[in-house]
C-alpha cells in the first residue's frame, strides 16, 4: 500500500517505512540510542532527499527519546540541574546547527558534509567503542579487573573555573565542559538528523565522570529537547519537516523500541557494546565508500523554487 | 477506388478554387483535474481528438502528423556536477536553468525527426532536444546548444524521475482524422497547471494547432498538510514535535512494565 508523503513529494510503501521504524526502533531499544544516525541514511536510501530526511527523523527522535526520559524520570535516574545545564547550551547548538544547515543547502554542499561528517563521526565513535568492548572482554577472559581507568583520577577538565555542584549525579565540575558538550551534540544534532546520544553518553562519562545511574536518562532529555526545538526550527526556516513520514516512523519506533530493549536487558554489556561499535563503523564506511568511489551519475539536481 | 478519386477530386479543387487549404482541430480531454491524493501511484489521462476541415465540405489529406507537448508549471532548478577533490566526490560546478517546465511530456505518432525536418523542428520547439531550457550562465540568460552537457545531463536526470519524456508512439489514429493520446502523469508530478500544445502536421509541415489545459492539485489531507508546512512553518513544527511527544507517551504509557 503506497502513500504519498505530502513534503518529500513521493510516494512510499507505507509498510517499508513502517518496517524501517520498527528495525531502527528495536536497534535503539536494545542498545539504550535514539538510532538517528541509522534511520536518517536509510531515508536517504529509499530516495527521500537527505534535508528531508534529516528535518524528518528529528521529531522521531524526540518521539524515541520521550518514551525513554518518561522511563528514568519515573526511576528517578534524570539528573535535572545537569540536564538543565546542557540544555541551555544544547538549544544555542541547535539553533547554529539550523542556521548553518540553511546556508550549506544553499552552497549545495549539504550533501558532502552530511556525508563527511557521518564517515568522520561513525568510523571515530565506532573504532572507538569496538576497541573498548574488545579490551575488556580480553580483561575479562584473564580474570582481571574490569576497568582500568580509576573513576576518581583527575583530567584538565577539573582543573577548569566556574564548578557547579550536581547532587543527584554525585559530582563537581565546571560549567565550561558541561556547555561544551550540550552545544556540540545540539549542533551535531540538527545538521546531521542524529539524536547524539552515542556521542554523549561517552562525553559524559569520560569528561564528566556522571555515573551510569543517571547518564542515560540525563541525556536522554537533553536529545529529547534538542530534538523537539530541531523539529520546530527545521519546519519553520526550511519547510522540510514532513509530518506524514515522521507520524509513520515515530509509530514504527515507539513499538520497535520496547522489543529492542527486552532483547537488549538479556545481553551482556560488553557483547552489545561490540555489537553497536560494529553497526556503527559499518555504517561509517559505508558513507565513505560513497564519497570515495565515483557516483554512477555525476550530475544531480535541485529545485531552487518555483517562478 | 470512387473515394480516393473522390478525395483528389477535392484536393484538386481546393487548391484550385480556396486560397489555402487547412484544417481545424477539435480536442477533449478526459479529465482537467488530476487528484493527488494519499494513495496517488500516477494517472493517465486521455485527449480525444479528430482533424475537420475549416469549412464545411472542405477537404483533407490523406496523412497527418500529430506531435502534442504537455508541459507543467515552470519552476528554477539547480543542476550541479560532482567532481573529484582530494580523492572525494564533491559538487563543483553548477547551472541554474531558468522558467523550465517542471512536467514535460512531448507524446507523438512517429519520431520527432520523422514528422518535420531539424529546422521546423527546433522553430516549433518540437522535443526534448529542441525545448527551449534558459539557463543562467554568468549574467546571461540563454539557451545553450542541444548537446550541451549540462542540458544533456538535465534532461537525462528529468527523464529518470518521469517527470520528462518522450513517447513516439502516445499518439494513435484510430481512424486517418481521429486521434487519441496518452498523457501520463507520474506520482511525482508537481501541483499547478499544465498546459498542453497540439500540433498537426501534414507532409512535414505544420497545419493546425490547438491548446487545452490541465491542473494537478493536491486534495484532502496531503494538501492541507503541503499548505500548512509552507504557510505556518512555525505552526506545523510545533505540530509535529508536539505530535512526537504525544506517541512517545502513548508509548512509555501502553508498554509500561513497573
Amino acid at each position: 500500500m503506497h502513500i504519498y508523503l505530502p513534503i518529500a513529494d513521493l510516494p512510499v510503501n507505507i509498510f517499508l517505512v513502517l518496517g524501517m521504524g520498527l528495525a531502527v526502533g528495536f536497534i535503539s531499544g536494545m542498545f539504550g540510542i535514539g538510532g538517528g544516525f541509522l534511520m536518517t541514511p536509510l531515508l536517504i536510501f529509499i530516495g527521500i532527499s537527505p534535508a528531508v530526511a534529516v528535518a524528518s527523523v528529528t521529531s522521531h527522535i524526540a518521539a524515541s527519546s520521550f518514551t525513554g526520559a518518561i522511563n528514568y524520570w519515573r526511576k528517578r535516574a534524570i539528573d535535572i540541574p545537569l540536564a538543565m545545564m546542557l540544555l541551555s547550551s544544547g538549544i544555542l547548538g541547535t539553533a547554529t546547527g539550523v542556521w548553518l544547515f540553511t546556508l550549506l543547502r544553499e552552497l549545495d554542499q549539504l550533501d558532502l558534509v552530511i556525508g563527511l561528517s557521518y564517515v568522520t563521526l561513525l568510523t571515530t565513535v565506532g573504532a572507538l567503542m569496538i576497541n573498548e568492548s574488545v579490551q575488556a572482554e580480553l580483561r575479562t577472559r584473564r580474570g582481571k579487573p574490569a576497568t582500568l581507568r580509576r573513576p576518581g583520577s583527575h583530567t584538565f577538565v577539573h582543573g577548569l573555573p566556574f564548578k557547579l555542584r550536581f547532587k543527584r549525579s554525585k559530582i563537581y565540575v565546571s560549567a565550561i565542559p558541561v556547555w561544551a558538550i550540550g552545544f556540540s551534540i545540539g549542533f551535531i544534532g540538527a545538521i546531521l538528523g542524529i539524536g547524539g546520544g552515542f556521542l554523549l553518553v561517552p562525553m559524559l562519562i569520560y569528561f564528566l565522570r556522571v555515573p551510569t545511574a543517571t547518564v542515560i536518562g540525563t541525556s536522554m532529555v537533553l536529545t529529547l529537547v534538542t530534538m523537539a526545538s530541531a523539529t520546530v526550527m527545521h519546519a519553520a526556516t526550511n519547510h522540510l519537516v514532513d509530518a506524514v513520514l515522521a507520524l509513520i516512523l515515530i509509530v514504527g519506533g515507539v513499538i520497535g523500541a520496547q522489543f529492542g530493549a527486552r532483547t537488549g536487558q538479556k545481553m551482556r554489556g560488553e557483547r552489545l557494546r561490540l555489537l553497536l561499535g560494529l553497526l556503527v563503523f559499518a555504517v561509517g564506511l559505508r558513507f565513505a565508500y560513497e564519497l570515495v568511489v565515483q557516483p554512477d551519475e555525476l550530475y544531480s539536481i535541485r529545485l531552487v523554487g518555483s517562478e | 477506388m470512387a473515394r480516393r478519386a473522390f478525395i483528389a477530386g477535392m484536393l484538386l479543387a481546393a487548391c484550385t478554387a480556396l486560397p489555402a487549404q487547412a484544417e481545424r482541430l477539435v480536442v477533449s480531454l478526459s479529465n482537467h483535474r488530476v487528484a493527488v491524493t494519499s494513495n496517488f501511484t500516477g494517472a493517465d489521462l486521455v485527449l480525444f481528438g479528430t482533424i475537420e476541415p475549416d469549412r464545411p465540405r472542405g477537404a483533407l489529406r490523406n496523412a497527418y502528423d500529430l506531435v502534442v507537448t504537455v508541459k507543467g508549471p515552470p519552476h528554477r532548478l539547480r543542476t550541479r556536477r560532482k567532481d573529484r577533490v582530494l580523492g572525494i566526490w564533491v559538487n563543483v560546478e553548477s547551472r541554474e536553468f531558468i522558467n523550465v517546465p517542471s512536467y514535460l511530456g512531448v507524446l507523438s505518432n512517429r519520431p520527432v525527426p520523422a514528422i518535420a525536418n531539424p529546422e521546423i523542428a527546433r522553430r516549433l520547439q518540437l522535443g526534448l532536444k529542441n525545448v527551449i531550457l534558459t539557463q543562467r550562465v554568468g549574467a546571461d540568460f540563454a539557451d545553450t546548444v542541444p548537446d550541451d552537457a549540462f542540458r544533456v545531463a538535465f534532461i537525462k536526470l528529468e527523464t529518470q524521475y518521469g517527470l520528462y519524456r518522450e513517447s513516439p508512439d502516445a499518439v494513435t489514429f484510430l481512424t486517418p482524422t481521429v486521434f487519441r493520446v496518452a498523457i501520463p502523469i507520474p506520482a511525482n508530478a508537481p501541483t499547478g497547471s499544465y498546459s498542453i500544445d497540439v500540433q498537426l502536421f501534414a507532409e512535414g509541415a505544420s497545419v493546425a494547432r490547438t491548446n487545452s489545459a490541465l491542473e494537478v492539485v493536491k486534495t484532502g489531507f496531503e494538501q492541507y498538510v503541503a499548505d500548512a508546512a509552507r504557510d505556518h512553518g512555525l505552526l506545523y513544527g510545533l505540530f509535529a514535535s508536539l505530535m512526537a511527544l504525544v506517541i512517545g507517551w502513548i508509548g512509555s504509557v501502553v508498554f509500561r512494565r513497573d
